[in-house]
């Protein structure tokens, strides 16, 4: 009889320990600012509500490949991770992520529409849920540029009207879909022409005439240094750091909005979790995807939520006291010519166009 | 002593060397034989009278067991965490065996198409490739296999997912229909459990036998009952096929063989049109022709694709212009390792002298500045790079101020060859130094001194006497600097530009950004195999014992 007892009282101590432990939930991010928005319009407020003890991990950059590393070896070790639709793609199709369903697993929009109608197209995969809608666009040097800013993409390629140097990320991604776009190719039909290879040469040609004028970059702070140091006239970057660069830092730049690419971030769950673990993560997906939790992110951060009901509620800079929304992307006046990143064709063409781009840069 | 005196003088008057060998194998022969406490014939017996010979070889045993016994724990160490890795890293550059894992069926009939008939394969391949399809898109496998031949053909990607999503809404259920028409039982699955528990039933169906095999051991790995899963469509074509195939013969089921008998009559599903319809590349040869390439359990593929070669029908050959990069990035990165190599030696070895020669005191204090660099974050040196060589930089906008250089034509010293070679042979130099230095302060001063006093002008006294002594140092430090500068990637990403990148960043991609970690281990494999070869080429040339560390 007591034998039984002080076996129960240790299962239940161990138990005990166990649900401790558990309580720790392991978030991959960014890192930065970005994380810092995130910890503060999604972190806090739920730690507050659940008690659970979120554990921060700044690894999205090298999320897909130790992803897949630690489902090899069986031991995953993170609960939610923050990863481009890209990335979540691949992660969705090599079986890394797990499937949601947004209508049963996401939160509805206040007024009842549900998430997948809230969220619309931007669920571009069924393991991902967008959270934010970033965009790849360009930024210039007011005192560099005379008395006539660039206002047109393919100034970008104008080394008459704009010389100096110019900043191009070190992929083919939106690059060349610029330069097609420039070479008088109709925006719609972009990527009919970059399935041929006469388009991918038309696109590479066209990039070529500024070849030797570009620095090529594959961090994201760099352009704004660049920038910043005046190394370059104009250089294209993520939306936010120029927004930073711009508002926070007072740099002489300003944006350079044409045919901004948006892009998304967002949230997946790694597959292979414990039951336990996996409705803990699906818990903090449904209370951080919310219409308010989203539009709280644009307080921190002049990224756009991802929900059409978030939109109305972004307010003003927690600090800096100015309205977000025409910062943001996705305000009308920045987005006429604005395109999605095509996610299905990258994710066919992505290695084979850039065996031609790095063939091509290192000539 | 005497005895071998006696059999030197035996052998000649005067000794040479080849006596002395002589006299010393008779000597060992003897003392082996005449051993104090010898038995006149026999063995040389220990205290315990166990022959010494063994005696001894067990006390051997016995020290070496316990040597490895202390060596053990760093032996199973490197073996666990740094070979096995390696090793499982470097064979993912041949393995393949996705696709016939993935496919099975489809790869077994695929044997049969000749990939040059420019013809799509027959209907059969579409109804393996039906069944595969189906079991893979159960398994959340199909997208794995789409982006694993995405590397061979693009495009392959979006076929295997599109399709994936359509392979559970095909026209099969016709047949599903037909067969319920015939006799509602069908459509129970505790009556299939039966039914393919009969040896007879099996062989009288194979493709439905293998198909149901494949079916319950997916159930049951996902826990479910397959008695209580619904049968679905592609069980029902493959009884069909089967059943059309051989009628059902032998066997003594009544419902197979009236189904059998009624099959002649049932309307056909054309999985081809199937196939066509979800994505019109189906039907398109190359798409066969390359998973039937790829379809052995071991390629060459990523080896050849390392080498900027690839599998054609026409056998293996160079890859298009424009795609070509690998084979001049080796290049590159072993002629830069090289410059960088070299004036790692260049700038390294004066200071290293300088150090060895000064006084302890301030021979440490200039140590310090030698190592300071080496305890700063790698990232922050290469940023500080960047500040001092870029256009609007330290360098240039001095270079500007004391009129060298227009302000409109000012240098380009960064994001190129010159970059990445300045900022690692920055970061490299302190391995070339500390070895320098620890060989350098073992050549006693004298040397030169004494040649200095016999005559000798400083420039030989140096050449002559102090170089050859210091080479073992610039050998160990040229073997350290030389290897990190080829696994660079940090560094020339962040200064290189497109000219100076090295190989290991394309493998840097592969393995973080495109997954394709089959190419990165084929690259890694080619760099690991080029360095073992430059490591025995130095050792011939040079003497790998001629290599000091300290």
């Amino acid at each position: 009889m007591k034998l039984t007892k002080v076996f129960l009282a240790s299962t239940a101590l161990a138990f005990a320990a166990g649900a401790v432990a558990a309580e720790d939930m392991t978030i991959v991010s960014w890192g930065g600012a970005y994380s810092e928005s995130q910890q503060k319009a999604y972190h806090e407020p739920y730690m507050a509500k659940t008690g659970v003890n979120i554990i921060n991990d700044e690894s999205s950059n090298e999320a897909v490949a130790k992803l897949r590393a630690m489902n090899e070896a069986g031991n995953v070790t993170w609960d939610v991770v923050d990863v481009v639709a890209a990335d979540a793609m691949r992660l969705c199709d090599e079986g890394l992520a797990m499937e949601i369903d947004p209508d049963t697993q996401l939160a509805p929009a206040p007024d009842g529409t549900s998430a997948a109608d809230d969220f619309g197209d931007l669920l571009v995969s069924d393991c991902f849920i967008p959270q934010i809608v970033y965009s790849t666009t360009f930024g210039y040097r007011t005192d560099m540029v005379g008395d006539n800013p660039p206002d047109d993409i393919c100034d970008v390629f104008d080394l008459e009207t704009y010389p100096g140097k110019r900043s191009l990320e070190k992929r083919p991604i939106n690059n060349v879909e610029w330069a097609l776009i420039c070479d008088g190719v109709p925006a719609d039909e972009v990527y009919d022409v970059l399935e041929t290879p006469e388009g991918q040469d038309r696109a590479l040609a066209k990039l070529d005439t500024i070849k030797d004028q570009v620095i090529w970059w594959s961090a994201g702070a760099d352009t704004p240094q660049l920038l910043a140091d005046g190394e370059v006239v104009m250089g294209s970057t993520y939306n936010g750091r120029l927004f930073s660069l711009i508002v926070e830092q007072g740099q002489p730049v300003d944006m350079l909005w044409d045919y901004q690419v948006f892009d998304l971030d967002g949230w997946i769950i790694p597959a292979g979790l414990s039951e336990e673990r996996k409705k803990r993560a699906l818990d903090y997906i449904y209370f951080a995807t919310d219409t308010q939790r989203l539009a709280d992110q644009a307080k921190y951060i002049s990224y756009g939520p991802a929900r059409k009901s978030s939109a109305p509620l972004v307010g003003k800079h927690e600090e800096l006291g100015i309205e977000m929304a025409p910062h943001m992307p996705t305000d009308p006046a920045n987005s006429k010519t604005a395109v999605l990143y095509n996610f299905e064709f990258w994710a066919d063409y992505r290695d084979d166009l850039d065996a031609k781009f790095q063939a091509w840069l290192a000539k | 002593m005497s005895e071998l005196k006696g059999s030197g003088q035996q052998t000649s008057d005067a000794p040479t060397p080849e006596d002395a060998f002589h006299e010393a194998a008779t000597l060992a022969s003897r003392e082996q034989t005449h051993a104090p406490g010898a038995t006149p014939d026999g063995p040389v017996l220990a205290a315990d009278g166990t022959p010494l010979k063994r005696s001894l070889n067990r006390a051997l045993r016995m020290q070496k067991i316990r040597a490895l016994g202390l060596i053990a724990p760093l032996l199973i160490f490197v073996l666990l965490t740094f070979i096995a890795p390696i090793a499982d890293m470097l064979f993912r550059s041949v393995e393949n065996q996705i696709v016939a894992e993935t496919l099975p069926e489809t790869v077994e009939v695929l044997a049969d198409w000749d990939s040059d008939s420019g013809e799509p394969p027959s209907e059969a391949v579409y109804q393996a490739f039906y069944v595969d399809m189906f079991l893979a898109q159960e398994q959340k496998l199909h997208t794995r296999l789409g982006s694993r031949l995405n590397y061979e053909q693009t495009g392959m990607s979006s076929m295997f997912r599109k399709s994936g999503r359509r392979v559970g809404k095909f026209d099969t259920d016709t047949y599903t229909d037909q067969f319920t028409a015939l006799d509602p039982s069908w459509e129970d699955p505790a009556s299939w459990v039966a039914m393919m528990d009969n040896k007879a039933n099996r062989a009288a169906l194979p493709f439905t036998a293998r198909s149901w095999d494949r079916w319950v051991a997916y159930l049951e790995s996902e826990g479910d009952d397959p008695a209580k899963e619904d049968i679905e469509d592609f069980l029902f074509t493959t009884l069909y096929l089967d059943l059309v195939e051989t009628g059902g013969s032998g066997t003594a089921d009544a419902r197979i063989t009236s189904a059998g008998a009624a099959t002649g009559d049932f309307e056909t599903v054309s999985l081809t049109e199937q196939f066509a319809d979800a994505d019109k590349d189906w039907v398109d040869p190359e798409i066969w022709r390359v998973i039937k390439a790829f379809a052995p359990k071991y390629t060459s593929g990523y080896f050849l694709n390392a080498v900027d070669m690839q599998k054609t029908p026409d056998g293996i050959e160079a890859r298009p212009e424009n795609q070509q990069i690998y084979l001049m990035l080796f290049k590159r990165t072993m002629f830069m390792s090289l410059v960088i190599t070299f004036s790692c030696i260049l700038l390294g070895y004066p200071v290293a002298w300088i150090l060895a020669n000064l006084p302890s005191r301030t021979a440490n204090l200039l140590m310090i500045l030698v190592l300071l660099p080496f305890w700063t974050s790698l990232l922050v040196r290469t940023s500080a790079w960047k500040v001092m060589l870029q256009q609007q930089g330290v360098i240039n906008d001095t270079l500007v101020w004391l009129g060298l250089v227009a302000d409109d034509a000012r240098l380009v010293m960064i994001n190129n060859q010159f970059g990445t070679i300045v900022a690692m042979t920055h970061i490299l130099l302190p391995f070339m130094i500390l070895p320098l230095y620890s060989v350098m302060q073992t050549i006693p001063p004298t040397y030169l001194r004494a040649a200095k006093s016999l005559g000798a002008t400083n420039w030989t006294a140096f050449w002559r006497v102090y170089f050859p002594q210091s080479v073992p140092g610039i050998g160990a430090g040229s073997v350290l600097v030389f290897i990190l500068a080829i696994g660079y990637y940090i560094t020339p990403e962040i200064v290189g530009g497109n000219t100076g990148t090295f190989i290991s960043n394309r493998i840097a991609y592969h393995i973080s950004s495109s997954l394709n970690w089959g190419l990165g281990a084929a690259l890694g494999s080619i760099l690991l195999a080029v360095v073992m070869l430059l490591y025995w080429v130095y050792d011939k040339i040079v003497g790998i014992d001629n290599v000091k560390l300290g």
